[in-house]
C-alpha cells in the first residue's frame, strides 16, 4: 500500500439491534490492491461495507462515511449485491448513470463523460448492447451492465458485494482480471465473495470476517491456513501454488 | 434528437386542445367571435362567456392534467412500481375528505373559496401525517403503508360524513362532488390553486436526476451522491401541492396519473426524468380530452369528467397490461 488510503476504518463496529454485527474493525485499503472480502454467510461483510460507505449507521471512524454526499460519488463506486434495473432503459443509458456524479444539475454529459461511459462499456465487453433494453438482457449481462456502470463512475475505489455471484466461469475469471487490472493501475478495488479459489487467485490481499470481527488480513497464502479454514468455514481444502498461480480448491465440511 | 421532437409533438397536442377546449360550449359562439371575444373584449355576454366560464375551464384541465401526468410520473419512478399513483400517499383522499366536510358543514356554500379552502387543509394534514410516518427515516415500502393507511382512514371518514349527511340532496351534492369536474370554475379557481401547483412543479421537476439514478436501486442511488430523504421530502411536499390543489379545485380525478406515465414510458426510452416532462405535457393533453369529451357526449346530463377518466383509464390500462405480459415482462 502506498500514499494515503483510499478506505481507512478505525474502531468500526455496526449494531443492529441489541447486538454487533460488526466489532471493532481496524483496516485501511491503498492504491493499488484487489482485496477480496471473505467469510461465511452472515459474517458482516455486506453490513461492513454498506456501513463503511456510510449506508447504515456505525461507530467508529470510516474515512468515506465522513464526506460529503459528492465528494463520496466521487471516491468510491459501490456495486450493490441486489442487481436492481427497474425500468428498461437503454444499455448505454444506464452506464452514464455511473456520471451523474461528475455532472452538475442540468448540464448534459460532456465530451469526457462520454468517453468514459464508451469506455467502461468497451471493459465489460458491451459493445453492440448500447440501444438494448437492460432489464431484458439476462442475469449475467445485467451484472455486467451494472458494473460497467460503477467503472464509468471512475472512482479511485470500487467496493462491490458479490460482484461474481451468478456470472459463468469466464466472466468470473474476466471479471477478476478486470478488478486486478484496475488495481494496478492505480485504483483499489474492495469486493466480498465466497469463492476462495477466485479470491485465492487474483486478489493481492484478503480479509477475513468472522461472526463481525476481522480475524485475518494479509496476502492469500498467508490468511487461507488449515487453521483459519477450519474455524472460520469449517472445511478442508487443497492449496497450493501451481506453475500458474496459487491453486484452491475445497474439500470437504468439518462436522 | 427524438426527445426533444416528442415534447414538441404534446406541446402541439395539448396547445391544439386547449383552443378546442376554450371553443366548445353551449352559448354556440363561432371560432371567430370567441376569440374576438377573448382576446380583444368584444361583446359583453361573449366576453364574460369566454373570458370567465371557458378560460378558467381550459386553464385549470391542463394545470390538473399536467399535475396529475408529473405527479404520476415522479411517483413510479420514486418508487420503481409502474402502478404507483398520485393518489398513493392519501393526498387526494384527504383533500376529498376537506371538501366533503366543506359541503356537509355548509362552508361550501358560505362562501366561494371555502370549499377548496377545505380541501387544501385536508391535504395537509395528510401531508403531515405521512412525514410524521414516513418523512425521514425508513425506504419506500413505509412511505406505501404511510399513504394506505391515511387513505383508508380519509375514506372512512369521508363515508362517515355521507352516512350522516341530514338529507339525500347532501348526499348526492357530496357524490357528485368526488366525481370530478372541471365544469363552472372561475378564475378564483385558478388562482387560488396555481401559486401550489407552481411550487409543487418545481419540487417534483428538481426530482428528475435522483429518479434517473434510483432505477438502480436505493443504494446505488445514495452512492451515487443523491439523498433519499431529500427526494422523499420532494416527492411528498410536490405531490401534496399539486395533487391537493388539483383536488381541491376539481375534485377527485383518477386514472390520469396511473396511465399516462404508462403511456410514454417507452417513448422515452423509459427514462424516468425525461418521462416527468413529457408525462405533465400528455396529463394536460388527457384531462383535456376528457373535459371536451364531457361536454360533447351528454352536453344535457353533465357527465363528470372523473368518471370519463376511469371510463377510458381503466380498459386503456387493461390493453396496457395485456401488452405488457405478451413482452414476457
Amino acid at each position: 500500500m502506498t500514499g494515503t488510503p483510499l478506505l481507512s476504518l478505525d474502531a468500526f463496529s455496526v449494531a443492529r439491534g441489541p447486538c454487533d454485527v460488526v466489532q471493532d474493525v481496524t483496516c485501511a485499503i491503498g492504491a493499488g490492491e484487489f482485496v477480496g472480502l471473505i467469510g461465511p454467510n452472515g459474517a458482516g461483510k455486506t453490513t461492513l461495507m454498506r456501513a463503511a460507505l456510510g449506508l447504515i449507521p456505525a461507530r467508529g471512524q470510516s474515512s468515506l462515511a465522513v464526506l460529503d454526499r459528492a465528494a463520496r460519488a466521487r471516491a468510491v463506486a459501490w456495486l450493490p449485491q441486489q442487481r436492481e434495473i427497474a425500468w428498461p432503459i437503454s444499455v448505454e443509458n444506464l452506464v452514464a448513470l455511473g456520471r451523474s456524479p461528475h455532472r452538475a444539475a442540468g448540464r448534459p454529459m460532456s465530451d469526457a463523460d462520454r468517453a468514459a461511459t464508451v469506455r467502461a462499456m468497451a471493459r465489460m465487453g458491451l459493445d453492440g448492447f448500447q440501444a438494448r433494453a437492460a432489464n431484458r438482457l439476462s442475469g449475467g449481462e445485467q451484472a455486467r451492465v451494472l458494473i460497467a456502470r460503477a467503472l464509468a463512475q471512475d472512482s479511485p475505489l470500487l467496493m462491490a458485494d458479490e460482484p461474481a455471484a451468478g456470472l459463468d466461469p469466464s466472466s468470473q475469471i474476466s471479471l477478476m482480471e478486470l478488478f486486478a487490472a484496475q488495481a494496478a493501475e492505480g485504483q483499489a478495488v474492495l469486493a466480498s465473495m465466497h469463492d476462495l479459489g477466485l479470491a485465492a487467485r487474483h486478489c493481492t490481499r484478503l480479509l477475513v470476517l468472522h461472526r463481525g470481527r476481522l480475524v485475518a488480513d494479509g496476502a492469500p497464502d498467508t490468511v487461507l491456513t488449515p487453521d483459519l479454514l477450519a474455524t472460520v468455514f469449517q472445511i478442508t481444502a487443497h492449496y497450493a501454488r501451481g506453475a500458474d498461480g496459487p491453486i484452491f480448491q475445497p474439500l470437504g465440511v468439518i462436522r | 434528437m427524438r426527445f426533444s421532437l416528442l415534447l414538441a409533438i404534446l406541446g402541439v397536442l395539448v396547445a391544439g386542445l386547449f383552443a378546442l377546449s376554450l371553443l366548445i360550449g353551449p352559448a354556440g359562439l363561432t371560432p371567430a367571435r370567441a376569440l374576438a371575444a377573448l382576446i380583444r373584449g368584444e361583446g359583453l355576454a361573449e366576453t364574460l362567456v369566454m373570458r370567465e366560464i371557458r378560460l378558467p375551464r381550459a386553464l385549470l384541465a391542463v394545470m390538473v392534467g399536467a399535475s396529475l401526468g408529473l405527479a404520476g410520473a415522479a411517483m413510479q419512478g420514486y418508487l420503481r412500481n409502474p402502478l404507483a399513483e398520485p393518489g398513493l400517499i392519501g393526498v387526494s383522499g384527504s383533500a376529498a375528505l376537506g371538501a366533503v366536510i366543506a359541503l356537509h358543514t355548509g362552508l361550501a356554500a358560505g362562501f366561494l373559496l371555502g370549499l377548496p379552502l377545505a380541501a387544501l387543509t385536508g391535504a395537509g394534514v395528510a401531508v403531515g401525517l405521512i412525514l410524521l410516518l414516513a418523512g425521514s427515516g425508513g425506504g419506500s415500502i413505509t412511505l406505501i403503508l404511510a399513504g394506505i393507511a391515511v387513505s383508508a382512514m380519509a375514506g372512512a371518514l369521508t363515508s362517515l360524513v355521507l352516512n350522516l349527511s341530514p338529507n339525500p340532496f347532501a348526499a348526492s351534492e357530496i357524490m357528485f362532488w368526488m366525481m370530478g369536474s372541471l365544469a363552472d370554475r372561475s378564475m378564483l379557481h385558478v388562482w387560488t390553486a396555481l401559486p401550489l401547483m407552481a411550487v409543487g412543479w418545481a419540487l417534483l421537476a428538481a426530482l428528475g436526476r435522483g429518479l434517473d439514478a434510483l432505477t438502480l436501486g436505493e443504494d446505488a442511488a445514495a452512492t451515487m451522491g443523491f439523498s433519499l430523504v431529500r427526494m422523499r421530502l420532494l416527492l411528498v411536499g410536490g405531490t401534496a401541492c399539486v395533487v391537493g390543489a388539483g383536488t381541491a379545485v376539481a375534485g377527485a380525478i383518477g386514472f390520469v396519473g396511473l396511465v399516462v406515465p404508462h403511456i410514454l414510458r417507452p417513448l422515452v426510452g423509459a427514462q424516468p426524468s425525461r418521462l416527468l416532462a413529457a408525462s405533465a405535457l400528455g396529463g394536460a393533453a388527457m384531462v383535456l380530452c376528457a373535459d371536451i369529451a364531457v361536454r360533447l357526449v351528454l352536453p344535457e346530463r353533465d357527465l363528470k369528467l372523473g368518471v370519463l377518466t376511469a371510463l377510458v383509464g381503466a380498459p386503456l390500462f387493461l390493453h396496457l397490461i395485456y401488452r405488457t405480459r405478451k413482452e414476457g415482462l
